[in-house]
């Protein structure tokens, strides 16, 4: 183990987890609360990346739905909030089973189906749970709601900034460590076998739906939790947060950051962030107002990547895929 | 000799065309079965109906004295109805051992086992190791998949095939597009074959197919001509015609 510790691209990953960790002493250093709340958020929406690479990139299944996930996750926290229920241990687990639940739902019907089937399904799925979030009257509709954070009495303050930061950071470090064992386990390679050649593994014996609709399950249950981290980072649920265009940002953070790599998904998310928190005011700086159209220059650069750096970031940095 | 497998009277078709019309076939236990016929005969379509990615309109399979004509591809393979495929199939994106693996795995109980490493599985990697050998592809062992020859890849599948210590194997075309002398490998490992388990050939080349065979069946349009042992098969005028005619004239 210890000569990979020492390659470039572990370097780089460990020093970028450090920057993450450190983050919070950092903006306070500078004295600047806004990078802290970016960081945050790149850490949460890495989670969420890091789920949908679990069955995107090991399974080779393209969901165009994973926001629904989040955003049941984000609405399970706030639905309870509203009614009273603070907390977080009848919360959380409430909205990871919600999402695991809904995962359930998804899988066991659109996994029936293949290729821009399985995309279109997931995708109409995920926009039926974004109306019914619209069509919530009672909690804010298309306004969104604020909502109290999650309590976990006596254990952390999810008010405080730094100790919300550090909380998210150590799930995603879970997370990244998860989808390792994972990718590396019996199971894991079913998935990725069925990724290679379905038809193959199931003449090999294996009920290839089953072990899908497994990895799906896995997904879903942490794209719940990072909409439940969501919903306690900005005190907020919208449904914005489950909107066909989260789902599309996700998967560019997973094929920007390298398909089917454990890390490509966290450097995936933060090239995305940081893409977007510089181009704005970059572009508003040539010219006042341009910094709205930031994408004008995102989406040429996703198809450079795309057509030159096929494994994306990771790729770059020597990853192989798995 | 015992029956492994027994089709009785099994029929498909694809809208006007009976692709598969009232055939009934068996293979017993160390018995080499070859299936022969011209291109269109219905080979293809009569296999995928035994593995059960293709279902019979009508008719029965029973395999081991158990009907299975209603079971999915993956049961099957499970109670050892190993197959290899026309087209070469195997995992392009992983090792030839790890090919191996897999198809070893899949036939050890489930596999929703999430956190083992299976590198540091040895005696995983150690039968998968026995596997590649028995086909001569040891050394190997390490190489992708997709970076095998042809004839690599064809022995390959087989040594998939016989991962889960099948009871009957479904070799479709392993000859195909091989040079003479992996044929004439892939025909010493195959008889070799033959106490572990029963084998249904399908194969172009007569040569491969006469040495091998212990009974051979005729497929013309979807049916069954007959079936007989490799001299009976050579003497029969209707199969002369039907089908070696080409060769003999």
């Amino acid at each position: 183990m210890s000569e990979r510790l020492f390659t470039p691209r572990a370097l780089i990953t460990t020093l970028l987890l450090v920057l993450l960790a450190a983050l919070p002493l950092i903006a306070q250093a500078v004295g600047d609360r806004y990078i802290l709340s970016v960081g945050t958020r790149i850490v949460i929406w890495a989670i969420a990346a890091v789920s949908l690479n679990m069955i995107l990139g090991y399974g080779g299944l393209v969901s165009f739905g994973h926001a629904a996930f989040i955003g049941i996750g984000g609405y399970a926290v706030g639905i309870l909030s509203a009614n009273g229920i603070q907390s977080g241990w009848v919360q959380w687990p409430a909205a990871l089973m919600a999402a695991t639940v809904w995962a359930a739902l998804v899988a066991a019907l659109s996994l029936r189906t293949r290729g821009v089937y399985f995309i279109m399904i997931t995708l109409a799925f995920a926009q039926l749970v974004y109306y019914l979030g619209s069509g919530l009257a009672a909690y804010g509709g298309d306004d969104g709601l604020n909502i109290g954070r999650s309590r976990f009495t006596g254990l952390i303050d999810l008010r405080d900034k730094a100790s919300f930061h550090w909380l998210c950071f150590a799930l995603l470090c879970a997370a990244l460590w998860f989808c390792g064992r994972f990718s590396r386990s019996p199971f894991g390679h079913v998935l990725r076998g069925a990724r290679s050649n379905e038809g193959r593994m199931a003449a090999l014996g294996f009920p290839v739906f089953r072990y899908r609709l497994v990895a799906c399950l896995i997904a879903g249950a942490f794209g719940g939790l990072a909409g439940v981290l969501l919903a306690n980072e900005g005190a907020y649920i919208s449904p914005a947060m489950m909107s066909w265009v989260k789902s599309g940002d996700l998967i560019v953070m997973v094929v920007l950051g390298g398909i089917g790599v454990r890390f490509g998904p966290l450097y995936g998310a933060l090239a995305f962030f940081v893409l977007e928190e510089s181009l704005k005011p970059g572009l508003d700086l040539l010219h006042k107002g341009w910094g709205e159209y930031w994408q004008i220059v995102f989406g040429p650069l996703l198809v450079i990547i795309a057509l030159h750096a096929k494994g994306g970031i990771a790729s770059l940095l020597g990853f192989r895929h798995d | 000799m015992t029956e492994l497998l027994v089709a009785d009277r099994l029929i498909k078709r694809f809208g006007g065309l009976l692709a598969t019309d009232n055939v009934s076939i068996d293979v017993r236990h160390g018995e080499i079965h070859a299936l022969i016929g011209p291109n269109g005969a219905g080979k293809t379509t009569l296999v995928s109906q035994l593995t059960g990615s293709l279902a019979p309109d009508s008719g029965t399979i029973r395999f081991l004295g158990r009907d299975i004509t209603r079971l999915p591809v993956h049961a099957r393979a499970r109670l050892g109805l190993a197959r290899s495929f026309q087209i070469t199939s195997v995992l392009r994106d992983f090792s030839a051992i790890e090919n191996v693996a897999l198809a070893q795995q899949a036939h050890h109980g489930h596999s929703f086992r999430f956190l083992a490493d299976v590198r540091k599985d040895t005696a995983r990697t150690e039968a998968a190791r026995r596997g590649l050998a028995a086909v001569g592809l040891e050394a190997r062992a390490t190489v992708p998949a997709s970076a095998l020859s042809h004839g690599e890849q064809r022995q390959l599948e087989i040594a998939m095939a016989l991962g889960g210590a099948p009871k009957l194997l479904l070799l479709d075309e392993p000859m195909a597009g091989m040079g003479p002398e992996e044929s004439q490998r892939m025909i010493g490992l195959l008889h070799g074959l033959k106490q572990r388990c029963g084998m249904l050939l399908i194969e172009h080349d007569m040569e491969a197919v006469f040495a091998l065979a212990d009974r051979i069946t005729v497929l013309v349009y979807g049916r069954a001509i007959f079936t007989g042992t490799p001299d009976e098969i050579r003497r029969h005028p209707e199969v002369r015609q039907a089908y070696l005619g080409e060769e003999a004239a």
